[in-house]
């Protein structure tokens, strides 16, 4: 059975590329062994009392740990398709190295478009493509990382598929997790996709520079996503502008070296 | 295993939990050596962000060919719940944004609502 979601598709759908290699699927493994003991018929209950997503969070804690031990810093960015965080990624990379080491796992449906924007940051990149899965699992992190190879006091970078509601249950073995809303959205996003805000820890306001143009109330947005998770700390930012891109820096610093 | 209809796969994560409903499932199943599964008793909270009718459409195409196929999903809903920061008072909320019932602080934890997992199985 596949666990990738969305799944009609074989687990071998989901491709993991550098930019400029042909995609290898890598497929799970299916360890299923058969036994035949002794059939009973009587109806009976057994106690099961797991997590649904027990495999997935298993993975997670696995892929914590090895973040852990060698003290790589891992973000998981989630939010709409199209908020910037692809950008955001660029401009981070581009003022943190080459003083910090770098590396970045793109989920999409389709295409290395995402990774070799980052490539040309320099930073090592895997993209994972998840055919019609709606977000990354733990194990496609997992086995990304065996790809990237990640050095020891370096940072991860996630970039989740665009999609404000599936992400939001699904653990990766980050730290934490950023949600990006961008001005050209409604500030009532958070009430509507309330999960995705509850699970963030951080949430950046991006297209800051925008704001003159749209009808979009910043102090709404936080109310409204305080409302739900009164633990956010917030970043308003234009990704492309570089507007208070210097606290966002300096907030990831500080969580390098703390 | 995994040849469903493209219109159920449109059906974001009810799919997936589905799958990994029926996974946990079977395994229980090989481990206990019985012949069919009756019923899954599942836990999913009110903040679970599960939708049910999504889950048990799901689960219908996730079980087909599988033991667990036939099988009937008794949900047991877990009602939310939230605490306040402020005053320590426990109280039933609807959604993820609340308001605590006594002093009205809006510092409100939510401490229960969010499980999504298979208590049980009936089998033979």
């Amino acid at each position: 059975m596949c666990d990738t979601c969305g799944c009609s598709q074989p687990p071998e759908a989901v491709t993991y590329r550098k930019p400029g290699e042909d995609p290898h699927g890598h497929t799970h493994d299916h360890d299923h062994p058969h036994s035949h003991g002794q059939h009973r018929h009587e109806s009976r209950t057994i106690a099961v009392e797991t997590d649904v997503l027990a495999k997935n969070n298993l993975i997670a804690a696995q892929n914590r740990g090895y973040f852990d031990a060698k003290n790589i810093l891992t973000l998981n960015f989630v939010s709409s398709p199209g908020s910037g965080k692809t950008t955001l990624l660029e401009k981070t990379i581009q003022k943190l190295t080459p003083k910090h080491k770098i590396a970045v796992i793109e989920g999409d449906q389709q295409t290395l478009r995402d990774a070799e924007r980052i490539e040309a940051t320099g930073a090592p990149v895997i993209q994972v493509n998840t055919g019609k899965g709606c977000h990354l699992d733990a194990d496609m992190i997992h086995k990304s990382l065996h790809e990237l190879s990640l050095p020891d006091n370096s940072i991860l970078f996630i970039e989740n598929v665009g999609n404000l509601v599936c992400p939001a249950l699904f653990d990766l073995g980050e730290a934490m997790k950023v949600v990006v809303i961008s001005v050209t959205e409604g500030e009532d996003k958070p009430q509507k996709y309330p999960h995705m805000f509850d699970a963030a820890d951080i949430c950046v306001i991006n297209k800051t520079d925008l704001l003159p143009y749209v009808d979009f109330d910043v102090e709404k947005c936080r109310q409204y996503a305080l409302e739900v998770n009164h633990h956010l700390k917030f970043f308003e930012v234009s990704a492309t502008k570089g507007d208070g891109l210097n606290d966002w820096i300096s907030w990831v610093k500080e969580l390098v070296s703390s | 295993m995994c040849n469903f209809p493209l219109k159920l796969s449109r059906l974001m994560h009810e799919m997936s939990i589905a799958m990994n409903i029926v996974e946990i499932v079977s395994a229980t199943v090989q481990k206990n050596h019985a012949k069919k599964v009756n019923s899954i008793d599942l836990e999913i909270g009110e903040l679970a962000g599960i939708l049910v009718d999504s889950l048990t459409f799901c689960f219908d195409a996730a079980c087909k060919g599988t033991i667990a196929e036939g099988a009937v999903l008794n949900i047991n809903e877990i009602k939310a719940l939230g605490k306040c920061l402020d005053c320590d008072n426990e109280f039933p909320v609807e959604m993820y944004f609340a308001i605590c019932s006594k002093c009205g602080g809006a510092a409100v934890d939510i401490i229960q609502g969010k499980e999504l997992a298979i208590k049980s199985i009936n089998v033979d």
